[in-house]
């Protein structure tokens, strides 16, 4: 189901501004890829580009080619809505439906895609929970409303919602960053169990973090403010954390600035 | 949300204040005055709520003393005979009749307007779009009295005409004498005037909706009508009902637009494309010059049925709006 | 899923079904239609007020009153009646301003989460509620039958005043809430009584704000027609005193001429119909421009 992501020349821009500018890389399937750099560097406007969320903004405009395989999703007959059921997305803040229950929240993508079978809805909502490590937690308790939970657990509750519909990618938002040491260990956990089935790009801002869950690390950096954020190198995790090719990541990473 | 937060803060601080304002004004003879003058507007206007329902009674009670028929069932409104015999059954009926008729053709336009506006507008235009809906609100019911006597009621006399040859298999629009001075056109004249508040309330509701909750609709492959239904409206339901209600008693008490637009008939007639028809409001209006002194006691009467019939409206639609302020 | 699933394999991006387009796009057209539906009565309405009431607004009309004129007569005005509408409507905002002033700062300022002031905040809700007419009834009631006064412009500001009032509580109070609290805390720090902090410092910073308010309150009460019949009755010529008897009013002189059957007097109708919307508009275009140059301070 993953699928690899191909990203040339993009620039992303609110209104006048310039927020990132040409960045190309490709994101690997089947593996988790991190985002990391200092507050306002653009990781996570690059990352809203990636399921054409960033457009949902007014005024904010998107140039440049994300190829999933061999489509691109800015091609001029791509419907966003078809990207963002193919990408999937979970926010820095959880945001289950606050008028909805735990089981409706997850089959939410469901319904809209035509599931509308009791048992199939059934066993998709089932099988997204225990995807996501919450199923024991509220199995008892499906009808209660998903603003019920803790924190932690309505985050692995957007990421059960996030995964019903079998996305081909699945983009996190610095996920733990609203969240406990605990629930953050229980997402890094869930996004290791992840990774087999799915491409995975993480924004973080903890390094350690992007040290202990990714596998390849994407260093981006601006060069002041008002400035466009760049890319400034991308590669396996190891060697970004070890012995990166560029002085700024090192500097970044060894703690210097950021 | 923010406004939420706003008032929490607001009412934290002015907590703090008011303990703080005490301390420091013992002996301030200035504080004091101006603590006390501040309230003392405040009790007015209780009073004045108070004095409205006290004295309506007070002056309904003899009217109603010197009636011969039940106030409640009666259809006839002859107070200046000998004796008096009036009821407010078909005025009640007019009322209710043309203002649901207006909350039902408006409600779901003004909705559409506020999402037109708050989601489907582009950005820049959105909010003189929204000031030109709530100009609507701004032109006085006498001149959509007057635009609906000479121009409007005129057009729907055709419209009545068509409704009454091909559907007056629905009751509603049977009957004869069909003209353009019915409860059809004063129910859309009232349409409009409640539009722009139904509208207004509802896009402030609109408003609130966590930007989260859209973008979670959206990243989970819903369409623009999808995330709507799934982010929005659930969200809004309750400030919609409320909207709805305060439009409602809007059109309740609309009194000159009515007035000058039905020609008033006697006798409850669900006919709505019929000349005639009348509401509380309007009878007083139309009736307080020729009132004698029963007369007037009994459209004093009347109009303290419809001050009680807004006020249950209005408090209830409150009543929606703070508690769903306690949930969110 | 499976039939979904057998889809995805052939390419990367799912269609969105036909079906789910079709719901979009018949929702948008609808959104849309809601909106034109709305503007064509407004459209309707002020053409029909600006084509006909341009027909007889003119000097004359400004400046001569109906004083024995019959309403077949060519000619005559409304003198009488802006008159009256601009003495009524000053009376009521001379009551109704500081009254609702005073119960906003109350209400923010002093009230806080008391009982009295949810009380109150909650009637003031109600209170904008109110018909006009029952708020001209209350008057008859209470001023004309109780108290035994007789028709005059001041009785119809009384009941004006209650239907204003609520508005610029609100409008107050709104204001209030957005003036910085470190303004306040940074007065009583320099030791500057609660009233004069309020008076010099919380209120100048709201003031703009607050006369938006009342402006667009102000326009609201002026288009009142109902109670007005109760209170100030009718007259053709021009009393300016509003403390004693009838007077004449745009809204009441529109009533009155409109239900005329000759067609002179329905000119005139749409003539004080123009000129009454044109002292509104004024108004609401005043507080609007207000309310922008207040935006950059605010901010």
């Amino acid at each position: 189901m993953a699928k690899r992501i191909e990203i040339s020349g993009l620039h992303a821009y609110y209104g006048a501004v310039h927020a990132i500018e040409d960045i190309s890389m490709t994101v690997e399937p089947r593996s988790v890829t991190a985002f990391i750099g200092p507050s306002g560097c653009g990781k996570s406007t690059f990352l809203r580009t990636l399921n054409r969320m960033h457009e949902v903004i007014p005024g904010a405009r998107v140039e440049g080619k994300v190829m999933l395989d061999d489509e691109d999703l800015y091609g001029s007959d791509v419907d966003p809505v078809a990207v963002r059921r193919v990408v999937g997305m979970v926010f820095q803040r959880p945001n289950p439906f606050p008028t909805m229950s735990i089981y409706d929240n997850v089959a939410a993508g469901l319904k809209l895609n035509g599931v509308r079978r009791k048992s199939q809805l059934d066993e998709i909502v089932e099988r997204s929970l225990k995807g996501a490590n919450l199923w024991n937690e509220v199995k008892d308790r499906l009808s209660r409303p998903g603003a019920g939970l803790s924190g932690g657990q309505q985050q692995r509750l957007c990421i059960a919602r996030a995964i019903a519909v079998q996305p081909q990618v699945l983009l996190m938002d610095e996920p733990c960053s609203a969240l406990d040491p605990i629930s953050t260990l229980a997402i890094e956990d869930l996004i290791a169990e992840l990774k087999s089935q799915y491409t995975i790009v993480i924004v973080t801002h903890n390094m350690q973090q992007a040290a202990r869950v990714s596998d390849r690390t994407a260093f981006f950096n601006i060069a002041g403010t008002g400035k466009p954020g760049k890319l400034i190198e991308i590669d396996d995790t190891s060697k970004i954390f070890t012995n990166p090719s560029e002085k700024a990541t090192e500097d970044y990473i060894t703690g210097r600035f950021g | 949300m923010t406004s939420e937060i706003d008032v929490g803060q607001r009412t934290d601080t002015a907590g703090n204040g008011r303990a703080g304002g005490r301390r420091m004004s013992t002996g301030r003879l200035g504080d004091q005055i101006f603590a006390h003058s501040a309230r003392g507007s405040g009790v007015v206007l209780l009073a004045i709520m108070a004095a409205i329902a006290v004295f309506l009674i007070w002056r309904a009670v003899p009217a109603l003393r010197a009636n011969e028929a039940n106030f409640l069932t009666e259809q006839e409104w002859n107070p200046n005979a000998t004796p008096p015999v009036f009821g407010i059954a078909q005025l009640a009926f007019g009322t209710l009749m043309s203002s649901f008729l207006a909350l039902l053709m408006a409600t779901p336009v003004a909705i559409g307007i506020a999402l037109f506006i708050s989601f489907y507008a582009p950005r820049r235009l959105a909010s003189g779009l929204g000031y030109l809906v709530d100009l609507l609100a701004a032109v006085p019911s006498i001149v959509y009295g007057l635009w609906g006597l000479h121009y409007f009621g005129t057009k729907m006399d055709d419209v009545g005409r068509f409704l009454n040859d091909y559907f007056s298999w629905i009751p509603l629009f049977g009957g004869d004498s069909v003209g353009g001075r019915s409860l059809l056109t004063a129910s859309v004249i009232l349409a409009i005037m409640i539009l722009p508040i139904i509208s207004s309330i509802t896009r402030e509701v609109f408003l609130q909706v966590p930007t989260a909750n859209v973008e979670a609709a959206l990243a989970l492959g819903a369409t623009r009508w999808e995330t709507i239904r799934m982010a929005v409206l659930p969200f809004g339901r309750s400030g919609m009902i409320s909207a709805a209600m305060l439009g409602l008693g809007r059109a309740l008490g609309e009194t000159i637009a009515v007035a000058m637009v039905l020609s008033t008939a006697s006798g409850i007639s669900i006919h709505i494309l019929k000349d005639g028809g009348n509401t509380i409001a309007a009878n007083i209006a139309n009736s307080f010059a020729e009132a004698g002194e029963t007369g007037r006691g009994a459209l004093i009467a009347s109009g303290l049925v419809l001050f009680v019939i807004t006020l249950i409206v209005n408090m209830g639609a409150r009543a929606i709006v703070a508690r769903r302020k306690e949930f969110v | 899923m499976s039939v979904k699933g057998a889809e995805l394999e052939l390419k990367s991006l799912p269609r969105v079904s036909a079906r789910r387009r079709m719901a979009d796009r018949t929702v948008q057209s609808l959104v849309y239609a809601a909106f034109v539906i709305a503007i064509i009565p407004l459209v309707s309405v002020l053409w029909m007020v600006v084509t006909r009431g341009m027909e007889r607004l003119d000097l004359d009309f400004l400046t001569f009153s109906m004083n024995g004129l019959s309403s077949s007569d060519e000619g005559g005005g409304a003198n009488h009646a802006i008159v009256g509408t601009l003495q009524q409507v000053g009376l009521t905002a001379v009551m109704a301003v500081p009254l609702g002033i005073l119960t906003g700062v109350y209400l923010v300022e002093y009230g806080g989460n008391s009982r009295l002031a949810r009380v109150i905040t909650f009637f003031v809700d109600v209170m904008t509620g109110i018909p006009s007419i029952v708020a001209g009834l209350f008057i008859l009631a209470f001023w004309l039958l109780a108290l035994g006064f007789e028709y005059s412009g001041f009785a119809g500001a009384l009941a004006l005043a209650i239907l204003m009032m609520p508005t610029v509580v609100r409008a107050t109070e709104e204001m209030l809430k957005l003036v910085p609290n470190d303004l306040r805390e940074a007065s009583y720090a320099l030791g500057v009584p609660r009233w004069r902090t309020i008076c010099f410092v919380v209120l100048p910073t709201a003031l703009t704000g607050i006369v938006t308010g009342v402006m667009l309150a102000v326009a609201r009460v002026m288009g009142e027609t109902a109670p007005l019949l109760l209170l100030v009755f009718i007259t053709d010529a021009i009393n300016s005193n509003p403390f004693e008897g009838p007077q004449g009013s745009l809204p009441t002189f529109i009533w009155y001429q409109a239900g005329d059957p000759n067609p002179q007097a329905i000119e005139r109708a749409w003539a004080a119909a123009l000129t009454l919307i044109l002292i509104i508009m004024l108004l609401n275009l005043g507080a609007r421009l207000l309310a922008r140059l207040r935006k950059p301070v605010s901010r």
